[in-house]
């Protein structure tokens, strides 16, 4: 018991790990609201392909983001089994569609190892290191891009304001 | 926030309250009104302020507030006549007031040359007075707190007491002008003791002041007490040392109208007020003389308190030669119990003020709490809709007690919702009271003689939406004096009266509140307009527009009909923007205008932006929601009414005239093939700048009030998508934004530009459209 707390005092931190299709993820556990099952998603006009939609979440409009697409891997057709974990990134809560939720772990900042460089871009902007445990690869996520960058935004506003006028 | 922080917090709240009374007073007192009760509400609004400035060492503001208030203060007795010339006056001195408030607020600065230039003219108002003693005594006390005498501190040696004597020989010397002539046999006469504290000076209180106030209700004989004060080198400068003791004499003076002068003061001085013939001679300040002045020099440091309890203690023996007479009060007046009196008569005399006003309590509360209270029971409104949509699904009968029960949990939800709206709901006076200021600065800046009219200033709006309407009827004010009205020379020529009349009334409408800004100006020169807007690529020589759609020119951007550029308007900002924001509040603005006779701006918004009526759809499989204020009519579409115009744009007939038909589906690209039109239902709308479109939708669901819900709190804004909201089922409906999907998108490359019906004029599309035939 004394030990834990001594690590989490130390340079230690909590993770939630996560799991989408064979690779296993994880994500700063303070940066997570809640976990909860697959609800339809009311998809938006001109969304891009990794936003789902939007669901109800106790009277919240929160944007679901499917994190496989968002990495380049498949999109995922979601079903009742699916997880949606819902994260505040900034001031904005988002909700992440993924696979399942594995375990919460808590690891020493001095294991995470530096992402190796990859030819993928898309991976390198999202993990930001890499764990081993137990014989797993468990990839660090960073959660700051996983919305849709200030660029787009501003595409978004554009098309937006061309609407409008 | 620390607890000073926050009572400076509430100071300020307060400052724009009393700020607000003193204006809506000098306005009453414009007008006509000579109620004394309104003079006093203007003199105590300006009191409070400076009370308070001075609490927090408010320089600035306490120097321009006391001078303003010396010139109210003769006002209010009568010594200034309340004519419109003063009063004009009294109302720029209460912009530079509010100035000098947000200065203090903000950190700003205020404009040091009007501000002094109005505390001139305010000194010299009070000044002009024609020559009472007592104006005398006011600028003397003024002088004397706000200029400090400067003494030679290193000289204290040598002859220290000479310079305190000048001192306060200025001080009594001035005091004693006010004392007139001696006091006749037979009035009563008043023996007051006034030991002011240093908390009494530190509130910006001042005790000339109070004298003078006491002299106001009859003949005084002041005498200065002195023997608190210490030697120069053990005198803290920020300390009280000095006593006066009054002898009062006038006919039928109450014991109250004494203790209303010291109201402010309460507790903050000693006071003794005791009736001459009911208390003998010996005064406490003789009694203080008596005590052991070595005591003082010894202390150096003097404490007021701490020598009138030793006086008193050296009082009680001597109580018994005090006759005690019949029926009055105990002749040897504890000090103890007289300031809980004073107490006592202050709290009355408050009572009564706030009797006079009559105004309902309120309560401040933290509009985040507002909030999460409207947004909770928005929660629930939708939650009462799960449940009922859930009883409907289990097949309950609709006379069963279960459905009946939640009939009456609508209906009450209904009430709550309503009333919690309320809350937030405000008067648009809040905006409005900044107008008369805005139009007196204008009106003297273009040099124009201007009368603003305020109607319906108590009409009720959503916070929300008063807050963001305050910029664009700045802007339309400010068009309306500067562009609208004519020079007074114009207008007499014209033959109109001199002064311009600038109108601005609210008034709910149908749901909605209007807000009319008028002029009765010279109209908008629409060859001018037109001329403009050609020079400007803005429209072509050729298009043939009607009076309607040439006013409506002036909303277009990069538009602005000054030909220079004033410090009034045209500070790049035109009326687009002011449509824009009107816009973006769920509002829209319409102008008329009669060339000599003056423009009417109409807006109509929305009581709230928390609710919306709107019309469930179903397209492409899913749920939306349009406005319904949109909404003119729904109808089936007949094969024959639709007509294909260019390669795939559609038009529909509507009682002889075209509109154009868009299917919503593709519009947001939830598909990419149009169903024929005549299987689904279409909604004919208007959009704001009154263009008309006919919205395909696969059907209806029906119609109900829901609860708006930001999209760019968690996401982002989506073009064609207003908000978004909550249905019955706990999902997320999207509710459109009908202006943006009646416009084409650019890549479909409509050929026609929308067909422009019923006298409408369709700005929203007047920038990409006209500027194509340009």
């Amino acid at each position: 018991m004394e030990d834990i707390i001594q690590r989490k005092s130390g340079d230690s931190i909590e993770l939630i790990s996560f799991r989408i299709g064979e690779q296993e993820f994880c994500v700063d556990i303070m940066a997570v609201r809640e976990i909860r099952g697959w609800t339809p998603a009311t998809s938006l006009p001109q969304a891009p392909s990794f936003v789902k939609g939007v669901i109800n979440l106790r009277g919240a409009v929160l944007p679901i983001v499917d994190l496989a697409a968002r990495m380049g891997m498949a999109v995922t057709e979601p079903n009742e089994r699916h997880v949606i974990i819902v994260t505040r990134i900034c001031d904005q809560q988002v909700g992440l569609l993924v696979d399942a939720v594995c375990d919460i772990i808590t690891v020493d900042t001095g294991t995470i190892q530096q992402t190796p460089d990859l030819a993928c871009d898309v991976v390198k902007t999202f993990v930001k290191g890499l764990l081993a445990m137990e014989g797993r690869m468990i990839s660090l996520i960073s959660l700051d891009n996983v919305l849709p960058t200030l660029e787009a935004e501003q595409a978004g506003a554009e098309t937006a304001s061309i609407l409008a006028a | 926030m620390d607890p000073l922080a926050a009572i400076k917090v509430t100071f300020f709240q307060e400052c724009e309250e009393q700020l607000a009374e003193l204006e809506g007073g000098l306005l009453a007192m414009e007008g006509g009104d000579h109620d004394p009760e309104i003079v006093n509400a203007v003199f105590r609004a300006v009191h409070s302020i400076k009370g308070g400035a001075g609490a927090f060492s408010l320089e600035e503001l306490v120097r321009f507030s006391h001078v303003f208030e010396t010139a109210l203060d003769l006002i209010r007795s009568g010594d200034i006549p309340a004519d419109q010339e003063t009063l004009k006056l009294l109302l720029r001195s209460a912009d530079v007031l509010a100035d000098h408030v947000r200065a203090a607020r903000d950190g700003g600065s205020v404009d040091e040359g009007r501000s002094s230039a109005m505390a001139e003219a305010l000194e010299a108002l009070a000044s002009g007075m024609g020559g009472g003693g007592e104006a005398d005594t006011g600028d003397g006390f003024s002088d004397f707190v706000f200029n400090p005498v400067a003494i030679d501190l290193s000289d204290t040696a040598a002859a220290p007491d000479t310079s305190i004597e000048d001192l306060l020989a200025r001080v009594t010397g001035e005091v004693e002008a006010a004392d007139a002539d001696e006091g006749a046999e037979g009035d009563v006469t008043w023996h007051i003791r006034f030991y002011p504290q240093v908390g009494l000076y530190q509130k910006a209180n001042e005790s000339g002041l109070l004298l003078r106030e006491l002299a106001r209700l009859g003949r005084i004989d002041v005498r200065l007490d002195v023997s608190g004060l210490p030697n120069l080198q053990n005198m803290n400068p920020e300390d009280a040392y000095l006593g006066w003791s009054v002898e009062l004499t006038g006919p039928a003076i109450e014991e109250a109208a004494v203790r209303d002068v010291f109201e402010w003061v309460d507790g903050d001085c000693y006071l003794d007020i005791v009736r001459a013939d009911t208390a003998p001679a010996p005064t406490l300040a003789q009694t203080l003389a008596q005590t052991p002045a070595t005591s003082i020099d010894a202390v150096g440091e003097v404490d007021v308190m701490a020598l009138i309890r030793a006086a008193q203690a050296a009082e009680v023996p001597g109580a018994a030669m005090v006759p005690p007479s019949s029926g009055s009060a105990p002749a040897g007046a504890p000090a103890r119990t007289e300031p809980a009196k004073a107490k006592e008569a202050a709290l009355d005399a408050k009572a009564q003020a706030a009797a006079r006003e009559a105004s309902p309590q309120t309560i401040r509360v933290d509009l985040e709490r507002v909030d999460r209270l409207i947004d909770l029971v928005g929660e629930l409104v939708i939650n009462q809709a799960m449940l009922t949509q859930r009883v409907a699904e289990c097949g309950l009968q609709r006379a069963s007690s279960v459905a009946m029960g939640l009939d009456d949990l609508e209906q009450l939800t209904r009430e709550i919702q309503d009333s919690v709206m309320a809350i937030r709901a405000q008067p648009v006076k809040s905006v409005f009271q900044r107008f008369p200021r805005l139009v007196r600065e204008i009106a003297a800046m273009t040099g124009k003689e201007v009368r603003l009219i305020m109607e319906g200033e108590g009409t009720e709006v959503d916070k929300t939406v008063i807050e963001r309407l305050s910029d664009p009827l700045t802007h339309m004010i400010r068009n309306a004096i500067d562009h609208g009205l004519e020079t007074p020379e114009e207008r007499e020529a014209a033959g109109k009266p001199r002064e311009g009349v600038v109108k601005l009334a609210a008034l709910h409408r149908s749901g909605r509140i209007v807000i009319e800004i008028s002029d009765d100006g010279r109209g908008i020169n629409r060859p001018r307009v037109k001329q403009i807007a050609v020079d400007k690529g803005l429209i072509s020589p050729e298009t043939n527009l009607s009076d309607d759609e040439i006013d409506n020119l002036i909303f277009m951007a990069g538009f602005s009909t000054a030909a220079t550029v004033s410090d009034i308007s045209g500070r790049g900002v035109g009326m687009d923007v002011v449509r824009r924001s009107i816009q973006s509040l769920g509002g829209r603005i319409n102008i008329s205008s009669r060339p000599g006779q003056g423009s009417t701006f109409t807006l109509s918004l929305p009581l709230t932006l928390a609710v919306l009526d709107g019309m469930v759809v179903t397209v492409a499989g899913q749920t939306l929601v349009a406005p319904l204020t949109a909404i003119i009519e729904s109808l089936q579409p007949k094969a024959a009414d639709v007509r294909n115009l260019g390669p795939n744009a559609q038009v529909i007939a509507i009682r002889d005239t075209h509109v154009p038909l868009i299917d919503i589906g593709r519009s947001l690209g939830y598909r990419t093939v149009t169903p024929p039109p005549t299987e689904g239902v279409a909604l004919l709308v208007e959009g704001e700048g009154g263009s008309r479109a006919a919205l395909m939708v696969d059907a209806i669901q029906g119609q109900r009030q829901v609860v708006i819900k930001s999209l760019e709190a968690n996401y982002r804004p989506v073009p064609g998508i207003a908000a978004a909201t909550i249905l019955g089922d706990g999902r997320v409906a999207l509710i459109l934004d009908i202006d943006a999907v009646m416009v084409p998108k650019p890549h479909e490359g409509l050929g026609a530009a929308p067909a422009s019906t019923g006298g409408g004029y369709d700005l929203s599309a007047a920038p990409t459209s006209l500027a194509k035939v340009g």
